[in-house]
């Protein structure tokens, strides 16, 4: 049985704690996460969704502390096993990172150093945590973890030039469980792949994250992909978390408007329906309204959403979501009857 | 049927290394119809040939063999005005929002110069009143973009911009690379849906390139489906896209995540392109098919007519009859004439 | 750059035109300033041999005192500067000129005549300008000023054309390219509207850069001796101190104010090549 089962459903392996950071801009600090709290659990895949200015990938920077100025993080803690990530010394923060929590970057064909073998890339992060690893160990490791990917082991000693968009993002998905982590973050790690080679990188992450027991937190913007993949899923509104629930439960009845929005905005291939869009533009997070920020285009605003923001509560279960409509009601009305300051 | 422009047995070569070739696309023959406005995707992935296929069809590059006709003449050898006339009627829609605008220059450059380029207003009053109304057909409002430079405008606005000068133009043909792929997910649904507008309301065809089978179920009537340059199967979206025929377009589909609590996506390992062993003749898809017979290595696959509105070209139909014509567009389902209802519904 | 003076505050407020660049501009106008007020103050007589009394260190009447020949350093300075800045700035002007030209001509055509112009770039950037200068030094009469100017002009055009060409090819390939082809742009206005301006902030480094260079190339020529000898520059005037053995029998006011000014012509450029690439590259603008 793998490690996760091993360990059993435990105390949550990262636990995120009101998490806010801040974009000093010429007017003003701009919020890119504004008071996110999560928990993960061992082996548990957490799938992040959101837009384009929503503050997912500062999220994913943030949790392992890679906010650069003129970021910076304000406010909250980032539970990684008990330990607060946010205020460790630098060298246990070095000795946490890749060993403990990893990063799957976005554009990570990108993050290959075009200059430097794949097996001396690999080779860098290991021997960066175990400086004395003896060369036939260090080799025998790089060939195990290149098969865990799926690559040939022949791989090793080629350049990222060499490689296609597919084997490159497994190439980083090798490095980064070079260490066999507890937490590993994906932001958008397919996300300039086509739509095959993009199941076959998202399987070989779920493989690898099954093998290790790893906790995954998976960020993007694709809601087919993320309902793929994630087991509890979040979802992101210019900077704050607005729902968050187990998968099936959020795509079969969401409870957020904008999830609601953002699930029928999606094509299929069921039947050919008119596309229809949510209308307007996310808020500028310098510039953000008062109340709630999802307010100027949601179909349900009342008058209360415009003056007081909602926070994340309980929506029943475990599931949760920001809204004024709940506790109230039990899930969202139908589009058609919601207009006006109807108040439940 | 009056051909709007014709693609006939159009292949792309290019030299790779020494007395090497690629092919990049291979022996396309597809007839666009004047008379009804229609909606084609072209659908493929990395390497597949489509973005190839529609610089080819705008004129940026010319094809290695064969020859596009617009209005039934050879695109590479028209005069100067005939070459203008066709650079106004086809125009293109391109995937990267950011490129596409000089950066030295506000928006509204890339809007005015085509304006006095093909002399679509006598004044300058008439020509700022076009903007406008273009530029509020899709959903923008001039006060908010006109006067901006691209940086200050978000992705989805500036590709609403570039469908704003498609419209201005009113060309006959929209050529769109990939449009939304770069655009968040909610602004897609209404961008595309601007696109099926134009082509409903202005009858304006439209060729679009995409990898996302789902999008171009919703917007497109016909597809065609490239792999590695070849024809892999082509037909109305119904039955490619519902009832995927070829291995190559199973796998397309099986491999879309669908945001559907029933995971679709199964546990059986694809074969990697890089894993397989190159195919030098026969069918391209061989190495990865799970059904390759041993005919699949040693021959191209002709193209079968599985139904009167769909062909695949694969050795699995050998035993159906050869499409009935080398026209991809022979194998397409009539386009839906738009209801009244629809014709007459205005963009938001 | 477009946008006029709503644009310039615009800028300033992003903070592309950023302290560096302020004062790398500045002091290149402080010096500019100096060239052109000082002979308003100065007697230009003052700068002949004998017009005052030798090696007289500096006073208040003579600000920086006199050399060996009893040329009074002030003025010296006032006339040096100017001379030497000409020089620098003819080298910069021919040689971003010619760049820009070729470099254009050789991106956009491309083919043969690219192929031409990229050889004798490459070929002619292995010379070295001081070994040519030399040359002709050891051969003329009288060399002077316009002819060292034009000699480096004739050599310094070839790092700006591989740098304006590179960009051409570039920016060929970028999308709005075939956007402007697909508004009916013809190929020279393609050129000329789209391509040119983006080629604006490299051509202004280069000339940054090329001033500099050529100012160098001169300097180290007139402090050999093989100079411009009758005319009054600031290398020249190095070059008389090392003859007098200034630095030995202490006159620091002959041998320091021309390599104080040398050295602030230096900083100015270099402050606003790097300043200016803030200006051009707004995604620096915002950093720490």
């Amino acid at each position: 049985m793998s490690e996760g089962e091993a360990n059993g459903a435990g105390a949550p392996i990262l636990v995120v704690e009101d998490l806010r950071v801040a974009y000093d801009t010429l007017a003003g600090p701009a919020m890119a996460v504004d008071g996110v709290s999560f928990s993960l659990k061992a082996g548990e895949r957490l799938g992040l969704i959101g837009e384009s200015g929503s503050g997912k990938t500062t999220m994913a920077m943030a949790l392992l502390r890679l906010i650069r100025a003129p970021g910076r993080i304000v406010k909250g803690r980032v539970l990684l096993d008990g330990r607060d990530i946010l205020t460790m010394s630098v060298g246990e923060l070095r000795e946490a990172r890749l060993r403990d929590i990893a990063l799957v970057p976005q554009g990570a064909m990108s993050s290959l150093n075009p200059v430097m073998l794949l097996e001396e890339q690999i080779a860098d992060g290991i021997l960066a945590h175990a400086p004395r690893t003896p060369r036939a160990e260090l080799a025998r490791r790089i060939e195990a973890l290149l098969r865990g990917v799926g690559l040939d082991p022949s791989v090793a000693r080629k350049y990222p030039h060499q490689l296609s968009g597919g084997m490159k993002q497994r190439a980083v998905m090798a490095i980064a469980t070079s260490m066999r982590p507890r937490v590993i973050v994906a932001d958008e790690p397919t996300s300039a792949l086509d739509v095959v080679v993009q199941r076959q990188v998202m399987q070989t992450l779920g493989r690898l994250q099954g093998g290790l027991g790893a906790a995954v937190v998976l960020i993007g913007h694709d809601m087919g992909l993320i309902a793929q993949f994630a087991d509890v899923v979040g979802v992101m509104y210019a900077g704050k978390l607005v729902e968050l629930a187990p998968v099936e439960e959020i795509i079969a009845a969401p409870r957020h408007p904008y999830t609601r929005l953002l699930i029928d905005s999606l094509p299929s291939i069921a039947a050919k329906k008119r596309l229809i869009g949510i209308p307007g533009l996310p808020p500028r997070l310098v510039d953000l309204p008062p109340g709630c920020s999802f307010a100027a285009r949601c179909p349900y605003a009342f008058a209360r959403c415009r003056t007081e923001t909602p926070s994340l509560q309980s929506t029943g279960g475990n599931r949760s979501a920001a809204c004024h409509l709940y506790p109230e009601a039990q899930a969202l009305p139908p589009l058609g009857a919601a207009s006006g300051e109807a108040r439940p | 049927m009056t051909a709007l422009i014709e693609l006939v047995g159009v292949a792309k070569t290019y030299a790779a290394g020494f007395r090497q070739t690629t092919t990049a696309l291979s022996d396309v023959t597809l007839t666009l119809s004047k008379d009804v406005p229609s909606t084609t995707a072209i659908a493929g992935e990395s390497g597949s040939g489509k973005t190839t296929l529609a610089r080819i069809m705008l004129g940026f590059i010319a094809p290695t063999r064969g020859e596009v006709r617009y209005r039934g003449k050879n695109v590479q050898r028209m005069s100067g005005a005939e070459r203008r006339d066709f650079r106004r009627e086809v125009q293109p829609i391109f995937q990267d929002p950011f490129d596409v605008f000089n950066p030295f220059y506000r928006i509204d450059h890339v809007l005015e110069i085509p304006v006095r380029r093909y002399r679509l207003a006598h004044s300058r009053s008439q020509a700022k009143a076009l903007i406008e109304d273009a530029l509020k057909r899709v959903g923008l409002r001039p006060q908010d973009t006109l006067g901006r430079f691209p940086h200050e405008l978000s992705g989805g606005q500036r590709q609403r911009v570039m469908v704003a000068r498609a419209v201005l133009l009113r060309p006959k043909l929209i050529v769109a690379d990939e449009p939304v792929s770069m655009v968040d997910a909610s602004l897609r649904a209404t961008i595309l849906d601007e696109l099926r507008t134009l082509n409903r309301e202005l009858g304006i065809s439209i060729v679009y390139i995409t990898h996302d089978l789902t999008t171009a179920y919703q917007i497109c009537d016909n597809i065609v489906v490239l792999y590695q340059g070849h024809v892999a199967e082509a037909g109305s979206v119904e039955r490619v896209i519902r009832d995927p025929r070829h291995p190559y377009t199973q796998l397309l589909v099986s491999s879309i995540p669908l945001p559907e609590a029933a995971r679709s996506w199964g546990r059986e390992e694809i074969k990697a392109e890089f894993a397989a062993p190159r195919a030098s003749v026969g069918c391209r898809f061989a190495p990865r098919c799970p059904h390759a017979l041993d005919v699949c290595w040693s021959e191209l696959p002709p193209r079968f007519a599985l139904e009167p509105d769909r062909l695949a070209a694969c050795h699995l139909f050998r035993d159906l009859p050869l499409a009935p014509s080398a026209d991809l567009a022979a194998s397409f389902a009539p386009a839906e004439i738009p209801s009244p209802r629809e014709a007459g519904r205005g963009l938001g | 750059m477009s946008g006029g003076l709503k644009g310039l505050r615009m800028k300033l407020a992003e903070r592309r035109i950023g302290g560096v660049l302020i004062l790398g501009l500045a002091i290149l106008a402080l010096i500019v300033l100096f060239s052109l007020v000082g002979p308003l103050f100065v007697d230009a007589h003052n700068a002949h041999v004998g017009a005052m009394t030798p090696r007289r260190p500096p006073s208040f009447d003579h600000w920086l005192g006199s050399d060996s020949q009893g040329r009074d350093m002030l003025t010296l300075l006032v006339y040096g500067t100017p001379n030497t800045l000409k020089m620098g700035l003819i080298a910069g002007i021919i040689g971003v000129g010619l760049g820009l030209v070729f470099g254009l001509v050789g991106g956009s055509l491309g083919g043969a005549i690219d192929t031409v112009i990229r050889v004798v770039a490459d070929a002619l950037l292995t010379v070295p300008a001081i070994a040519i200068l030399v040359i002709i030094a050891g051969n003329l009469d009288r060399m002077s000023t316009n002819i060292m100017a034009l000699v480096v002009a004739s050599l310094s055009w070839m790092f700006t054309t591989r740098t304006i060409r590179a960009q051409v090819l570039s920016v060929r390939e970028r999308a709005y390219i075939e956007v402007a082809r697909a508004n009916g742009e013809s190929e020279w206005e393609i050129l000329f509207r789209e391509i040119m301006p983006n080629l604006m902030p490299f051509a202004v480094a280069s000339f940054v850069g090329t001033v500099g260079s050529a100012i160098l190339a001169v300097i180290s020529l007139e402090a050999l001796g093989l100079g411009a000898l009758e005319e009054t520059t600031l290398g020249n005037t190095i070059y008389w101190s090392q003859q007098s053995a200034a630095i030995l029998r202490g006159y620091w006011w002959w041998w320091g104010p021309p390599i104080v000014v040398i050295a602030l012509i230096f900083l100015g450029l270099f402050l606003t090549s790097v300043g200016f690439d803030r200006f051009a590259n707004p995604r620096l603008a915002n950093r720490a």
